[in-house]
């Protein structure tokens, strides 16, 4: 063995290539900052049961705030109508459901014109749907960075949910647009808005959080999520009322929680009075949806990057 | 210096085949579940069901890095080196074991990793930097100088699907070599990129190491690990087969067989490269005593041995080769000019030509070899030409005797011969005469 290699190594002198070595000029790093006594990261096998490491999630909030500003500046790229397609779905969907249901009579209670009712649905809704079905495919759309850098798995389909966002301000300028083309008043009711679109956005990231786990491992989900979305319209008071079904069968839309919040939704902005125990109910199972999401999201993330 | 990286008892295993291996349905789970629920639900971890067979990646692997090393890791393809990566970069969990890192980690597995091709130069660096865990600050401050570094100034505004692939290469690693953490991972991402962007990305990763930062390296490029890490890891079979000076891992790594691009064999002839009159069949790099080698001592003479079929009578055949050093440029052409078939066309069979470069002349570096057989007289022709038939690397050791004496630090230049120098004492008188002259011109000098 070379002497040299006690002095660790030829790396650690800069030299010139006429003359005898130097040794570098003593750089701030390479007096070694102090390491921590306890090692900053440990990396173990883990158990089944994981908590939910807030801290850490915490120091990555910045990359939250960059996967879901890039979700949303790729989002509408190389589209004709761009951004325009965040107004567009609920829109068109009010008019074929206003086509096909409005003239039903006694649909719309309290007298509320019915193209008014469905799209103060159709709204959250149409956030709802699109922020489940993204975050639902995020992480498998993300494959690239899950196998390739660590950062918590949550954030990807947080991001997904968060990117939603954007669309649901601009459709809810059309939704002003139309209240006010009915002539509806604004009422104190409207101060309940940001609880619900916060509502709405943990139930989604609940859902979103089930669905984009198990879709890394069941790529059945990609097929089952537009099919599951539909089903789910038709069960959440968007298109007719809860108050249609017969009294025995609603405590099943109870179990929905967004068939309360989307009612939730019609009561603050339409002025009608609130229905606190389905509003209760549906928080509750919002929080407990993302209980469950999150403990499951955890328990599966660590096979993420070898089954991708 | 204090342990930064320590590494006890790793392993990671994984499932291969099997029926319910990577790619399960979600019917299989849920007939699974229903006809054995408890097994469901107690099943253990490692625990082999329905006769998939499981492999360690990882297995057993143990070491610890101080502050402030800088070491590589090889080892062939399959050998664990990736996986290990992935373990300390927390991609990943282990299955067994346990790692404690002593400071932020960096991990560089992929350059432009997150890279969309829609968004902006500058867009991408941003999201790249903070998918690689730097601050926005931090990136805002750097952000003139990665562009800088990766000379795209002009197109930053521009959205990365327009770049060529060596214009976002660069800047993909650009934004990787500005990160900062204390501990840098880097997997083999110099491999990409045009030679003289390769050489600034190792000078890059030079001073990494000379801030003190700690840095884990796998490549295959043998010259750039024992250039740039003192030590050096191989694994082999997902364990550590040897740890310890760069330049002896290396070497054994090296002799070991375990490279292959020293030699390359046609074994159809149809398909090897050259015409109706001669075709190729192997070429080799071997040593005086034959042996096929991948390493070679700087100081021994090598051969490049081309065995070539004639199909056909009558031709003036001249085996010929050009070698390259890693950055492309052709260091020397050479024909057999030998008289043995100068001048006497080649009969049909099997021929095998060695050409023998002496020691001492390449320099350090990796060398690609093209080998040709051409006819020159009565005109020129090229039978086959084979580009990078072969390659090998020039080791330059320590040991003092080889033309970078007792200096250790990189030496350029396309060869480094070892020449043979004359010395002449001229006496005492000579020098004090001179001297006094130099004294009484600098007043600072007198004592």
């Amino acid at each position: 063995m070379s002497t040299r290699e006690s002095t660790g190594g030829f790396e650690k002198v800069e030299v010139h290539p006429a003359g005898a070595p130097t040794p570098v000029p003593a750089s701030p790093h390479l007096s070694a900052p102090p390491l921590p006594a306890e090692p900053l990261v440990k990396i173990r096998p883990r158990s089944s049961w994981v908590a939910l490491d807030l801290a850490d999630l915490w120091s990555y909030r910045e990359l939250l705030y960059f996967l879901t500003w890039r979700d949303i500046k790729v989002r509408y790229k190389q589209t004709a109508l761009g951004a325009a397609w965040a107004i567009l779905q609920p829109l068109f969907l009010m008019l074929i459901f206003t086509l096909f249901f409005g003239r039903v009579a006694g649909l719309a209670p309290g007298g509320v014109p019915y193209p008014l009712f469905a799209f103060t649905g159709l709204v959250p809704w149409t956030f709802f749907a699109n922020a489940v079905s993204s975050s639902g495919n995020s992480l498998v759309g993300n494959a690239n960075l899950i196998t390739k850098v660590y950062f918590p798995r949550l954030l990807v389909p947080m991001a997904a949910v968060a990117a939603g966002l954007v669309d649901f301000a601009l459709s809810f300028v059309l939704l002003i647009v139309i209240m006010i083309y009915y002539g509806v008043r604004p009422t104190w009711q409207l101060a309940l808005l940001p609880a619900l679109v916060l509502l709405t956005t943990l139930c989604a990231t609940g859902v979103g959080l089930l669905l984009s786990a198990l879709n890394v491992k069941y790529r059945d989900i990609r097929f089952a999520l537009p099919f599951l979305i539909q089903l789910w319209l038709f069960v959440s008071s968007v298109i007719v009322p809860s108050s249609v079904l017969p009294e025995r069968g609603r405590w099943l839309l109870a179990l929905n929680p967004m068939s309360g919040i989307i009612e939730g939704y019609r009561a603050a902005l339409l002025g009608q009075p609130f229905d606190w125990t389905s509003l209760s109910v549906a928080t509750l199972g919002t929080l407990a949806v993302l209980a469950c999401a999150v403990v499951a999201f955890r328990r599966m993330e660590k096979q993420f990057a070898d089954i991708i | 210096m204090a342990t930064i990286i320590r590494v006890e008892h790793l392993g990671k295993q994984y499932r291969i085949g099997g029926p319910s291996a990577a790619y399960s349905t979600l019917r299989e789970t849920l007939v699974g579940a229903a006809r054995a629920p408890l097994r469901w639900a107690t099943r253990k971890r490692g625990e082999g069901h329905n006769g998939q067979s499981r492999i360690w990646a990882v297995k057993d692997v143990s070491f610890e890095v101080q502050a402030g090393e800088v070491v590589g890791i090889i080892g062939r393809n399959g050998a664990g080196k990736s996986t290990l990566l992935k373990l300390l970069s927390r991609i990943t969990e282990p299955t067994t074991g346990s790692v404690d890192l002593y400071g932020r980690v960096g991990s560089l597995l992929e350059v432009g990793t997150g890279f969309h091709p829609e968004l902006s130069g500058r867009e991408n660096v941003y999201l790249n930097g903070a998918i690689l865990g730097m601050a926005r600050q931090e990136i805002a401050q750097k952000f003139d100088e990665i562009v800088a570094f990766a000379e795209v100034e002009k197109f930053i505004d521009t959205p990365v699907k327009h770049y060529s692939s060596g214009m976002y290469l660069r800047l993909a690693f650009a934004v990787a070599a500005h990160l900062e953490p204390e501990i840098l991972i880097v997997d083999e991402v110099l491999a990409v990129g045009d030679a003289r962007f390769q050489r600034k990305c190792l000078d890059k990763m030079r001073t990494v190491g000379q801030q003190g930062r700690t840095v884990l390296f796998v490549s295959h490029n043998m010259p750039a690990i024992t250039r740039l890490c003192p030590r050096t890891i191989m694994l082999s079979e997902g364990g550590v087969l040897e740890d310890g000076p760069s330049h002896l891992v290396v070497s054994t790594y090296l002799n070991s067989g375990l490279g292959t691009v020293a030699a390359r064999e046609w074994a159809d002839a149809s398909k090897a490269p050259g015409n109706d009159i001669v075709r190729l069949r192997a070429v080799r790099v071997v040593t005086e005593a034959g042996a096929t080698i991948e390493a070679v001592d700087i100081r021994k003479p090598v051969g490049i041995e081309v065995t070539f079929d004639v199909l056909r009578e009558g031709h003036l055949l001249v085996p010929n080769m050009a070698f390259y050093n890693e950055e492309s440029v052709l260091i020397f052409m050479a024909h057999d000019t030998e008289p043995e078939w100068r001048a006497r066309a080649r009969t049909v069979g099997r021929h095998t030509s060695t050409a023998w470069v002496p020691g001492n002349f390449f320099a350090e570096g990796s060398i690609t070899v093209d080998v040709a057989v051409s006819s020159h007289v009565p005109s020129v022709e090229v039978h086959l030409h084979e580009s990078d038939a072969v390659a090998f690397q020039v080791i330059d050791s320590l040991d003092g005797d080889s033309a970078r004496g007792d200096f250790a630090g990189p030496i350029p230049g396309v060869v480094r011969p070892r020449l043979r120098w004359t010395n002449e004492f001229r006496g005492e008188e000579a020098s004090s005469a001179s001297a006094a002259g130099v004294l009484a011109n600098s007043p600072t000098a007198a004592r």
